[in-house]
């Protein structure tokens, strides 16, 4: 069927004035080369082992479970480092559906 | 304050002194919280001076102030959507300029660059993460939750996803507050240092003075390279606050 009243063209204009859809290319940050990728990756991956690690030891303190609560949180913050920056170069994966 | 004894003090500049004298003391002001007194008053002065000939022609203020403002509401608007953008433009305006005006005056000689303070950029941080958290709620109610389960994942791994994505989500204003803190007072060292090189080498003998001039001439170099730091700074955070307010406005 032919698209007469440019109903695909609207929908995708009404989508993107919304923010459903990222535009390509200027919704990221800025590609500041391979330094600031690395140095970004590098941040993203000792800030959520911060929150990990402080997280486990205040939960020990809390609960007297030393250090099992430390080490357990301890490997959660790297892997939710390493989604950190899976997401970092994966920004496309924003589909339908929460990520 | 360069160069005290012969070694090289990188820290000593981001120590907090009271000022104002007693009054200063007494309430614990100090020359961090004049110098972001300072960048409000130079950031609402602006705008006020600049916008209020309101030429259709503008001058040099008034289209400093306007293309500000359009760079912050086009930023926001590609990211959170042009019409639920709207209402979050003038928070991360402040931020924006807040940030990027302090950064600049740290550049200054004999200025505090606050920013360099981790209290001071995790608390501009922690203010994004309690926003982007009271705005999901308020709008997506407890769906808010879905998103630290993504639809369709096995129930057997809800143990692992759920800490790994609150751990990643509590992550967000801890890896804001560090890029900036960190950028800055790396910064900062590293200008104090060479600058420092400058001092101790000029006094060595005859040759010094030669030698002296690489130092300077890297210092050059780094200044011109801050003022593109603060710049870069103060725009990443606004983006990635743009970033973090699309994903609490449509939880994805």
């Amino acid at each position: 069927m032919p698209d007469k009243d440019g109903f695909e063209e609207r929908l995708r204009q009404a989508r993107a004035r919304h923010g459903v859809d990222t535009p390509p290319g200027g919704g990221q940050l800025p590609q500041g080369g391979t330094w600031g990728f690395g140095l970004r990756a590098g941040v993203e991956v000792v800030s959520a082992l911060i929150v990990g690690v402080a997280a486990g030891w205040f939960l020990d303190r809390w609960l007297g479970t030393w250090p099992w609560l430390f080490l357990l949180f301890f490997v959660l913050g790297s892997v939710a480092g390493v989604l950190n920056v899976y997401r970092l170069f994966n920004p496309a994966r924003r589909g339908p559906g929460p990520s | 304050m360069a160069a005290e004894g012969k070694t090289i003090d990188a820290l000593g500049q981001f120590e907090l002194k009271t000022v104002l004298g007693p009054i200063g003391e007494a309430v614990g002001f100090t020359q961090s919280s004049a110098h972001m007194l300072l960048a409000v008053g130079i950031i609402i002065g602006t705008i006020m001076i600049g916008m209020s000939r309101r030429a259709v022609v503008p001058g040099r203020l008034q289209s400093l102030t306007e293309s500000l403002y359009e760079f912050i509401a086009d930023l926001v608007g590609n990211q959170v959507g042009q019409h639920e953008g709207r209402r979050f433009v003038p928070f991360v305006f402040a931020l924006f300029t807040f940030i990027l005006v302090g950064n600049l005056l740290g550049l200054l000689p004999y200025a505090f660059t606050f920013t360099s303070h981790i209290a001071v950029t995790f608390t501009l941080a922690f203010i994004v993460f309690v926003l982007i958290t009271v705005v999901a709620f308020a709008l997506h109610g407890k769906k808010f939750f879905g998103y630290f389960f993504p639809e369709g994942a096995p129930i057997w791994l809800a143990p692992i996803i759920i800490p790994v994505e609150v751990i990643s989500y509590l992550s967000r204003p801890v890896s804001l507050a560090i890029r900036l803190f960190a950028n800055m007072t790396a910064g900062h060292v590293l200008l104090k240092v060479f600058a420092t090189f400058v001092v101790l080498l000029g006094g060595l003998g005859a040759v010094g003075p030669f030698i002296a001039i690489l130092p300077l001439a890297t210092n050059v170099a780094i200044v011109g390279f801050e003022i593109l730091v603060a710049l870069l700074q103060a725009y990443v955070f606004a983006i990635l606050t743009s970033i973090y307010l699309h994903d609490a406005v449509h939880l994805h």
